[in-house]
């Protein structure tokens, strides 16, 4: 199947100096991975994983003091390939919201207060629609019918909506030009349990029915166990294990996805859950060799030393672990046989 | 301390521009604890000398040598300057603080007091004060005045400083953690006041400095004093421009400049890097 | 058997609006229950944003008067108007934890000054040998040590270190009741589990009572003993935390059932939303009279007297 989005060697860099004081945080250190046509890729990561900082240059969305260091981010629409990382302003601009756009974290913050949604909506989409007046009108209110939101919706300041309407709106915004790829940063976070499962439902049949790629940001792995088709795992910068999404939870070939994978608590089951040691990795300063060691329960000493690889280790599965074929799924992973355990 | 004077100097151009310019006049003013003549003496030299190496600045209308005496006036009004901000700050602090922490009555009584002081017009009360208390107004006696009528602006600004801080996290814990309300409000809180504290400082100096000027120049001051603006005063008198005694005026308007370009550096350079969220930068957060 | 804390019949009333036309907002409608005092127990508070449960760990924690009802804590009443020595007293008593542990200290300043003033003034230490040792014994209770914490700022360390700092620094004075805010949610998942296995050792082997407040079910499961569901401030569901978890009876416990997202059946997609739990909750807000009752194992349902 043909990548929508191709991202090779991918490097970029926090640089900043204050006073003397020069960091380099190191927050997406050579990260390589396809998105496929038709299909929710999940990206799971906690903070300071770097997940946010590599969601901004697939947006295209990189300022000082971020800048891609090295690698490319290749996007490929109608035949064209347009590479984020060195492309200009003008074609970057032609694929924004057209064919490239973006669910953003915390509705509120996203849209304009002092704008009624159907002026938010005019300042989105009505360029890229190429639409004015009526026939955008027209398009914009059958694009909300899908959402399950009513026409009046557009006359609305972002106040006088609840949270979830809010983030549907947003969900629309991003989708109301049908484009080919969508990027959703932590869309329901801040939602409560009832209106994330609506909001995410509604993502999921939006992806169906346009057929787009979607990469789903999140640090929460029950969400990526019920909307992805595959799921990447960023630790530290690096991507440390890609599969699909069954096989990530039930068989995973990462000792940190192993770990997340059985620390989720799940109500009926009150067995004891492990807990992780250590604490995620200062970015502007990383453990030398493969960056998950000072916390591995399977480190050896080549794990302080060398970096181990992103290798196949299975149909459509990679995963990067110098002790790939000690890693078994631990206690409290599900579909477990009960008496196994690490 | 060192280490921030040094990391400052090398790496901020208008903090070194504003030092230089302030050290220039800190210095000169140095110079008027080794004056051979006492300031207050009129006619000890031939007056309206142009400058010449005998007399570096030459010398008034009234027989003063020019140099010497503004070293004086200098020391005078930087002096000044200082006493009237350090105490306004004072009192803006404590006000604001206090009224934006503890809230309800306390911010209702101070700020009431506040804005009373900010209606009150600032130039007659000091004409007035002046024709009241004539030769006992001293340069102290005004500081003290000035630092009284200048502190309710920034007390304003300081209590929505507070009053952003009251519902912060950490001031819950602080609570929590058995600190006084002294202690938050002067160790938790004071950090992130400083900014203000500082760029308000310098304006206020700004400010003093220039109403006493305009008040010498006016005559309301005691003239006998030599400060910046009693120099002028006593240029004005003799007509100084008009006669020709061109340095009278000229040599400490160019120090004044300087020294107001100076402090105004100093202030906005000194803020950048008191600034908690330049700080938080630095300490790599 | 003496009562720890006791909430009775509270109810909390926001007003709001000007002098000519006020609105006002019930945030809390009658919740009871009571913690005793030789039974430490995890107690947690389910609700969505707007449940009310904010505010209830509020008006325990004295920051919030009821407008009616009572809360007493060791047959004292809990409110905002005590003076110093008794506000003192019931703060080495009763400790909260909160939400977001990257604001819970400030970050221009060092961790550890929170916890000395801690020990200092509910421990009535002086010297600086009692305090660092007071210090020292709350953070290796919590898994850390105060070499590793010592002169460190909160930038330094990561949200499971600073939530443990936190809890350590609330449990300096030994309380019996610590209320903790949602104290997982900001925290990253591979440390997650971290803290909530803390709170569960904090029962077991501490003997604190905790009261537990969380919108996520799963991590309730796992460390409960009771549990209580809030809905728009009424209580809809209460009782002993398994039973009221695997089987639910009011349908809004059903529905925030339903909602949460499990890892079983990963990778098939289920999304399906339980519209009929949802409108049938939302139906029963607008119900004038309801009570609750009790049921044979023990938990309360609120039953309606239309149905």
């Amino acid at each position: 199947m043909e990548a929508t989005l191709t991202v090779r060697g991918l490097k970029a860099y926090y640089q900043t100096k204050h006073f003397g004081v020069d960091r380099e945080v190191r927050a997406v250190d050579d990260i390589s991975l396809n998105v496929r046509r038709n299909e929710v890729y999940g990206i799971a990561g906690e903070s300071s994983s770097g997940k946010t900082t590599f969601i901004k240059v697939l947006a295209a969305a990189v300022r000082p003091p971020l800048g891609i260091v090295a690698g490319s981010v290749a996007y490929r629409f109608d035949g064209r390939t347009v590479d984020v990382a060195k492309a200009r302003q003008a074609e970057i601009d032609a694929i924004r919201w057209s064919h490239l756009s973006y669910i953003m974290q915390g509705s509120m913050s996203v849209l304009n207060p002092v704008r009624r949604i159907g002026a938010i909506f005019d300042d989105f989409a009505a360029r890229p629609l190429g639409l004015k007046g009526d026939a955008f009108r027209r398009t914009v209110v059958a694009h909300l019918s899908r959402l399950k939101l009513p026409a009046e919706v557009l006359r609305a300041y972002p106040h006088e909506l609840s949270g979830g309407m809010r983030q549907r709106v947003t969900i629309g915004l991003a989708t109301v030009c049908s484009p080919e790829f969508i990027i959703a940063d932590e869309p329901t976070t801040a939602l409560d349990v009832v209106v994330q499962k609506d909001v995410l439902s509604l993502i999921r049949d939006l992806q169906r029915d346009l057929g787009s790629s979607v990469v789903f940001v999140t640090h929460d792995m029950s969400v990526h166990a019920n909307m992805a088709h595959r799921v990447g795992i960023i630790y530290a910068g690096r991507l440390v294990e890609e599969a699909p999404t069954r096989t990530l939870f039930t068989a995973p070939k990462h000792p940190y996805t192993a770990h997340l994978v059985a620390s989720l608590p799940r109500i009926g089951d009150t067995r004891p859950r492990p807990a992780l040691e250590g604490r995620p990795p200062n970015l502007a300063d990383p453990p030398s060799g493969c960056r998950f060691h000072p916390r591995c329960p399977l480190a050896i000493e080549r794990c302080r030393h060398e970096v181990p690889p992103l290798e196949t280790v299975g149909p459509d599965h990679r995963s990067a672990c110098w002790r790939v074929e000690d890693v078994a799924p631990l206690a409290g992973t599900i579909g477990l046989q009960e008496g196994r355990t690490a | 301390m060192f280490v921030i004077f040094r990391d400052l100097v090398r790496h901020n151009l208008e903090f070194a521009i504003g030092i230089t310019l302030m050290g220039i006049v800190v210095a000169f003013t140095l110079l008027s604890f080794f004056s051979p003549v006492n300031p207050t003496h009129i006619f000890v030299t031939m007056p309206d000398r142009p400058p010449s190496w005998t007399h570096l600045f030459g010398t008034n209308s009234r027989g003063q040598d020019l140099f010497w005496q503004l070293t004086f006036a200098f020391r005078n009004t930087l002096m000044f300057g200082l006493t009237v901000a350090v105490i306004s700050r004072v009192i803006s602090i404590t006000v604001g603080l206090l009224s934006g922490y503890l809230g309800g009555w306390v911010d209702r009584v101070l700020m009431f007091v506040n804005d009373i002081f900010v209606a009150i017009p600032t130039f007659p009360v000091l004409v007035l004060f002046y024709f009241v208390l004539r030769s006992n107004l001293d340069t102290l006696t005004l500081a003290l005045i000035m630092a009284g009528l200048g502190w309710p602006f920034d007390a304003r600004l300081i209590r929505s400083v507070a009053l952003g801080l009251k519902h912060r996290e950490f001031t819950r814990h602080a609570v929590f953690a058995g600190m006084t309300t002294r202690k938050i409000m002067f160790e938790e809180h004071l950090p992130y006041v400083m900014p203000i504290v500082f760029a308000t400082f310098m304006a206020n100096m700004l400010w003093s400095i220039g109403l006493e000027v305009t008040l010498a120049v006016l005559g309301f001051t005691n003239i006998n004093v030599p400060t910046v603006g009693t120099t002028l005063y006593w240029a004005i008198n003799h007509s100084a421009l008009v006669v020709g005694v061109w340095w009278w005026i000229v040599i400490p308007i160019v120090f004044i400049v300087i020294m107001f370009i100076g402090l105004f550096l100093l202030a906005i350079s000194m803020n950048e890097y008191i600034d908690p969220r330049s700080r938080l930068n630095r300490m790599g957060a | 058997m003496s009562a720890l804390l006791e909430v009775e019949g509270v109810t909390k009333v926001f007003s709001m609006g000007g002098i000519l036309a006020r609105k006002s907002f019930e945030a809390v409608h009658d919740v009871s229950f009571a913690l005793q005092e030789d039974r430490p127990e995890i107690f947690t508070v389910i609700g969505e944003s707007g449940s009310g449960k904010t505010t209830l760990a509020r008006m325990i924690l004295g920051l919030e008067t009821p407008t009616r009802g009572t809360i007493r804590f060791r047959g004292r009443p809990v409110s905002t108007r005590l003076r110093a020595a008794e506000r003192t007293r019931f703060m080495a008593n009763v400790q909260p934890v909160f939400q977001n542990p990257f604001e819970a200290f400030n970050p221009l300043k060092r961790v550890d000054r929170y916890l000395a003033s801690t020990a200092r003034r509910f421990l009535g230490l002086r010297d600086r040998a009692g305090v660092d040792r007071a210090m020292d014994e709350a953070l290796v209770k919590v898994g850390l040590s105060l070499a590793e914490v010592r002169g460190r700022f909160s930038h330094e360390l990561s949200g499971g270190q600073l939530q443990r700092v936190a809890i350590a620094r609330a449990l300096i004075p030994n309380p019996p009741l610590l209320i903790t805010d949602e104290p997982v949610s900001m925290v990253d998942a591979s440390l997650r589990m971290a803290i909530v296995n803390l709170l569960k050792s904090l029962r077991d082997d501490l003997g604190v009572s905790v009261i537990y407040i969380t919108h996520d079910l799963a991590t309730a499961y796992y460390i409960s003993d009771r549990i209580v569901i809030m809905q728009r401030g009424k209580v809809v569901e209460m009782g002993p935390a398994a039973a009221v978890l695997d089987a639910p009876e009011h349908p809004y416990s059903q529905l925030l059932k339903a909602s949460v997202l499990s890892t079983q059946d990963a990778g098939e997609g289920r999304l399906e939303v339980p519209v009929d739990l949802a409108t049938a909750s939302s139906r029963l807000l607008d119900e004038p009279r309801s009570r609750l009752e009790p049921r044979p194992d023990g938990r309360l349902v609120r039953v309606y007297s239309a149905a």
